[in-house]
């Protein structure tokens, strides 16, 4: 537990660290981030049969999305 | 935080968004607004070497309906065979097993890791995920899923919101889902740390047609060995997952995902067992494992990826525990190169790490009391594991693109600190699982 309170306090820092800075960008220097590649999932499918595996073979799960597997899997 | 593995991802409708106002024609942008369908189709070959081999086939469906206004179904088939290991330790001379049915048994050869080999099913998954605005900044996204194995049924329901901040460079997003699965075990449900019984008979099964798997073990539900048994088990599953995304520059995009998940109900593996064994490490009995009825698992998400002159480099890492006293840590890479215009080569590595559950142990000495709850599956225990991979694609001239990608995955699976009895030491008791995945990718 107290691992994940570490975590968290990590993670609120570091999102009132970047709510704080002046990160981002204009609407007009999307060029590269509009690309299909850049999107955090894309390649979608590999990313499910991924998880698909790797839920029915290790004791974890989630993090990108829900972590439920969704099968029997032995 | 992705809202579902599909089409509802923040950064690709960030993108899509700013593809319209600007009025450039990626390809995402270009189908979207041309209303049309877009398909994503993948199959998956998996083996293991003397283990499970399995084949998935992928077809996802998206469209949009104008306004970001997207659907997305996805239907997913797969069919598995092979060997899963039991959970008993091997010995020094040949160890004989009942079936779960309990029709007959196995043989398992003196110094083999115990493999349950009548193991084949087939599963077919149905997701359905629409995705809309409900306001300037924000999104919603609702979705279902169904999946259905000969002895596994699987339904859930997800929900999300997602408010985007600082001209769409921020984005916070809170989702739901619940799980309810059902398992109706082959032979019924064991009893928690009941006895196997010894088999009768060593052979493939007792109407001897050699056709040794669930499905045929089992036309009828309720034809197996115990009638006395419990039959359906049940768990209930709540996700909560909240998500920070920020453009970091023109160049990078982060996130940051904290997910909760807590399973309540028959959390148990019923093929699953546990061996006792005397101090001279020789098998006294065969129990089959008892697990808790809840988990509360807590994790951790950070990706980022930046958009190199001629390429993409993404990273994650994911830290993830729970009460059961399992620990993870996972980091993941893939870094793209595009060759040319049209075609990308990107190899991928994944390293990771977990400690034991609390209960896991990789046997039962006679000696001591019984536990109340112990489970020697490897997947509990001490691991570490490893995948690299290539993945090449192509875009064609009409649009359409394909890819294939080759990964290797070895888990290695270790001794949490147990001291090993008489003929134990000599045996291997955690064996490295080796695979290979080939996986085939068509989009239009």
């Amino acid at each position: 537990m107290k691992k994940i309170n570490k975590l968290l306090c990590i993670g609120l820092l570091a999102s009132q660290a970047i709510g704080c800075a002046s990160l981002g960008v204009q609407p007009w220097e999307r060029d590269l981030l509009a690309k299909e590649e850049m999107a955090l999932n894309a390649e979608g499918v590999d990313l499910g049969l991924d998880d698909h595996i790797y839920f029915s073979k290790e004791a974890t799960s989630g993090g990108r999305a829900f972590a439920g597997g969704g099968c029997g899997c032995n | 935080m992705q809202l579902d593995n599909s089409s509802t991802n923040i950064a690709a409708s960030l993108a899509l968004a700013t593809c319209t106002l600007l009025g450039s024609t990626p390809a995402l942008a270009n189908e979207s607004v041309d209303n049309e369908w877009r398909f994503d189709t993948a199959i998956l070959y998996y083996g293991e070497t003397d283990r499970v081999s399995l084949v998935e086939g992928v077809i996802s469906a998206t469209k949009d309906f104008g306004d970001d206004h997207i659907f997305n179904g996805k239907l997913t088939y797969d069919g598995l065979t092979g060997a899963s290991a039991t959970g008993a330790v091997p010995q020094d001379t040949v160890q004989t097993f009942s079936r779960p049915s309990g029709h007959g048994g196995y043989a398992v050869a003196a110094g083999e890791l115990p493999l349950d080999d009548t193991f084949r099913d087939s599963r077919v998954q149905l997701n359905a995920q629409w995705t809309q605005p409900l306001g300037d900044n924000l999104r919603g996204s609702a979705g279902v899923h169904a999946s259905k194995e000969y002895d596994y049924l699987s339904l859930g329901m997800n929900g999300s919101l997602a408010q985007d901040f600082d001209q769409k460079n921020t984005t916070l997003s809170l989702g739901l889902s619940y799980q309810f699965d059902q398992i109706d075990p082959v032979g019924g449900t064991p009893e928690r740390l009941g006895v196997m019984p010894i088999p009768t008979y060593i052979g493939d099964d007792y109407d001897d047609d050699h056709d040794d798997d669930y499905d045929d073990d089992h036309d009828d539900d309720h034809d197996n060995a115990y009638p006395d048994r419990n039959g359906t088990q049940n768990k209930d599953t709540v996700d909560v997952l909240l998500g920070l995304t920020q453009i970091i520059n023109r160049r990078t995009i982060m996130q940051l995902n904290y997910g909760v998940s807590v399973s309540d109900g028959y959390l148990n593996d019923p093929y699953k067992l546990v061996s006792v064994v005397n101090d001279l490490g020789q098998t006294q009995q065969t129990l089959f494992e008892s697990r808790p009825d809840q988990r509360t698992k807590h994790n951790v998400y950070w990706q980022t990826k930046y958009a190199m002159d001629s390429g993409v480099f993404d990273i994650s890492y994911r830290y993830a525990t729970d009460d059961w006293d399992i620990t993870s840590h996972t980091l993941e890479s893939r870094l793209r190169f595009n060759i040319t215009d049209n075609s990308y080569l990107q190899p991928h590595i994944r390293i990771y790490k977990q400690t034991a559950a609390e209960f896991y142990q990789p046997f039962i000495l006679d000696d001591s009391p019984l536990p109340t709850f112990a489970s020697a599956d490897y997947r509990l225990g001490d691991m570490d594991a490893y995948t690299v991979g290539l993945k090449y694609g192509q875009q064609l001239d009409n649009g359409d693109a394909w890819a294939v990608r080759m990964e290797y995955y070895q888990q290695n699976p270790k001794n949490a600190g147990f001291d090993e009895p008489g003929q134990l030491a000599d045996l291997d008791l955690y064996p490295s699982v080796k695979a290979m995945m080939v996986q085939f990718n068509y989009q239009f």
